[in-house]
């Protein structure tokens, strides 16, 4: 694990804590797959396995009135600040309980309450409305940090490069939280980007910028510490790239032909989770106990969420057309 | 109607001082409105909108941007969302194409995408239309693309009036508004009330009435069709002009009523005929009033090709008065 210099003072709480919501994810989305095999589920699920570190790390070290925009693969995201799972699941299953009312499904998860921006489906679309969100705090004279999550594949876009040039040009309070987990889609980093060291391309445009290991809960964290601390401070933007690794499929429709299994198996050991959970048990900071524990609580907060989404409602079709614009003394 | 009766003097002005007028009342009255754009500010605006403003507000309200379409227009969208009240200027609806993707799948989508929890109060001008001679990156007419789209609002402003009070307005909107400026329009100099104000942004206007033919249409295309009219005028046919105003949504009620009282019909569209706007309202008009036809409908709209640098074919792209006259005695067998 990261040398101790490095990172915050690991109680046995706190580690327990970031176990628990890697364990929570990682569950929620093994049920979510099987939702999906019985067809509760349908359209595209991206799902998180291996790179549940980054949310873990990042998320929790916001306030609550910082801002957040994720991607399509950001159940993990959405989990981790505190958006019930229960109406996650049901934006899932499409019904009117869910967090987007059902009409953005798995990939467009949004609260209001929680300054979640949004899962965004378009690779790097969500960068320059992030850009837009540190400008308004920033002209508003707001103590507020955006955050913006992206994979390496956004790198590509050209709304990547304007929302460096940007976030930097006009010193905006932006977090880029970059999850390079090596595949965008099916296409691997070498086959599609020059220069393959991402936080390279950030400094460039001038911004702080640190490559760090995405595996590792608790450099994560440190790492999400220092830089939301240095945008507070600074009012600029800072630029973390985490190496990660998606342990499944891009989607639900992936056969996986661009790499070997036994790549991802060899992967698989170097998992954030099982990686965490041996240290914390190597050290005696937990015992096999606590993760007995821990999965007891998430399995029933899921089967919470489960009954929840199948008891949800559909929206009358009557409604279809709501929504599109504001409604009159709404 | 949009025109609020005024005791104030008129005075003259610009349709380009017009909008500058009403950028500059619109950064006073509210803290949150600010200008962005390329060249808004030390250059003064492509077709010099700002021209002085950045003297006069400073460059945080009247920002200067890279050449970087999608992300200055995309920061206008966040910037709504968090609570500021930005003006996007795009300094001409083909340069709009590279930030399509945050029009189209960001701004257009995110009050339904997230189930009504958050909306993008935003405006975007951009300049539309041919007739300088800028040819074809500089001189299409894609505002009939835009009315496409569900989750946007699409306003024309052809008259003083409007590019002086349909600014406020659209800003008041909690939607997007995308607001055209036809190229043509701002060196129209005509009077104006001092104290010209907002305007409403939901109806169409009748600007002439006539009895014989309805002639629908919105920006630049407005003065050629009143040109048109008076020609037909001299002729003894008496027509109706519609002014469309916004193109989405559009305001049927106006156009049935002066076709039910016309029975014909001529749209005039400075966008390409095939998918045309002119297209959309022409169907309108058979979903709604076919039996108070008398002629079948017609249109005179861009012809179909990138518009040409070459005056004498860039004149011929598009539609004239001319060619007005033309298509409504036709639709009146006078042909």
């Amino acid at each position: 694990m990261t040398a101790a210099t490095d990172k915050p003072h690991l109680t046995r709480a706190h580690a327990l804590e970031l176990l628990k919501q890697m364990i929570r994810i990682r569950r929620f989305e093994e049920e979510c797959a099987q939702l999906y095999s019985q067809e509760k589920i349908r359209g595209f699920l991206h799902l998180y396995d291996g790179e549940e570190a980054v949310a873990v790390g990042v998320i929790p070290v916001l306030e609550k009135r910082d801002r957040i925009v994720a991607t399509y693969r950001e159940h993990g995201h959405a989990l981790v600040r505190g958006v019930p799972m229960n109406k996650i699941l049901a934006e899932e299953y499409g019904k009117q309980e869910g967090c987007s009312r059902g009409r953005g499904g798995s990939m467009h998860l949004f609260d209001h309450e929680h300054n979640f921006h949004g899962g965004n489906a378009i690779v790097g679309g969500g960068l320059p409305m992030a850009v837009g969100l540190a400008l308004a705090e920033k002209m508003q004279g707001n103590d507020v940090v955006t955050v913006c999550f992206f994979g390496e594949g956004a790198v590509a876009e050209g709304e990547f490069h304007e929302s460096m040039n940007l976030a930097a040009l006009w010193e905006l309070p932006l977090l880029f939280v970059c999850e390079n987990n090596r595949y965008a889609m099916g296409t691997a980093l070498a086959r599609s980007e020059s220069e393959t060291d991402i936080q390279r391309k950030a400094a460039c445009y001038k911004l702080a910028a640190e490559a760090i290991d995405g595996m590792d809960v608790v450099a994560v964290e440190a790492a999400a510490r220092r830089a939301v601390q240095a945008v507070r401070e600074t009012g600029k933007p800072y630029f973390l790239e985490c190496r990660t690794y998606r342990l499944r499929a891009h989607s639900m429709f992936d056969a996986q032909l661009y790499r070997e299994k036994s790549e991802v198996e060899a992967w698989r050991h170097k998992g954030p989770i099982v990686r965490f959970q041996t240290w914390l048990e190597e050290t005696k900071m937990i015992h096999p106990d606590d993760v007995k524990t821990i999965e007891a609580a998430v399995e029933s907060e899921i089967e919470e969420a489960v009954a929840f989404a199948e008891a949800g409602t559909w929206e009358p079709v009557e409604e279809l057309t709501r929504f599109v614009y504001a409604e009159k003394n709404a | 109607m949009q025109q609020v009766a005024t005791k104030s003097k008129a005075v003259e002005m610009t349709y380009r001082e017009a909008v500058k007028q009403a950028i500059r009342d619109a950064i006073k009255r509210d803290q949150r409105v600010f200008l962005m754009g390329e060249d808004v500010g030390r250059y003064g605006g492509c077709y010099a909108v700002s021209n002085g403003l950045l003297d006069e507000f400073g460059p945080d309200r009247i920002r200067d941007t890279p050449l970087s379409e999608s992300g200055f227009t995309g920061a206008g969208i966040g910037a709504a969302m968090a609570g500021m009240r930005p003006i996007v200027e795009v300094m001409t609806v083909n340069f709009s194409l590279l930030a399509l993707d945050q029009i189209m799948n960001t701004a257009a989508t995110v009050r339904h995408m997230s189930g009504n929890q958050f909306g993008v109060p935003v405006v975007i001008r951009m300049a539309t239309g041919a007739g300088r001679q800028l040819a074809a990156q500089h001189s299409h007419s894609l505002e009939g693309w835009y009315a496409h789209i569900p989750g946007i609002k699409v306003l024309a402003p052809a008259t003083l009036e409007d590019a002086r009070g349909m600014l406020w307005t659209a800003l008041e909107d909690p939607d997007p508004v995308l607001i055209f400026e036809n190229v043509m329009l701002y060196n129209m100099t005509g009077q104006i009330a001092a104290d010209a104000g907002p305007v409403d942004i939901d109806e169409a206007a009748v600007r002439r009435t006539g009895c014989d033919i309805s002639l629908i249409t919105y920006g630049g295309s407005l003065w050629k069709t009143l040109d048109a009219a008076k020609e037909l005028a001299g002729e003894g046919i008496e027509a109706e002009v519609i002014d469309l105003r916004t193109l989405r949504p559009l305001d049927d009620a106006t156009i049935m009523a002066s076709v039910a009282k016309t029975r014909r019909a001529v749209i005039v569209d400075e966008g390409w005929r095939s998918g045309s706007l002119a297209a959309e309202i022409g169907m309108r008009i058979v979903e709604q009033a076919f039996w108070e036809l008398d002629a079948p409908l017609g249109r005179v709209c861009s012809e179909e090709v990138p518009i040409p640098y070459a005056r004498h074919l860039e004149q011929a792209s598009i539609p004239q008065a001319a060619k007005i006259v033309a298509a409504a005695k036709a639709a009146l067998g006078r042909g």
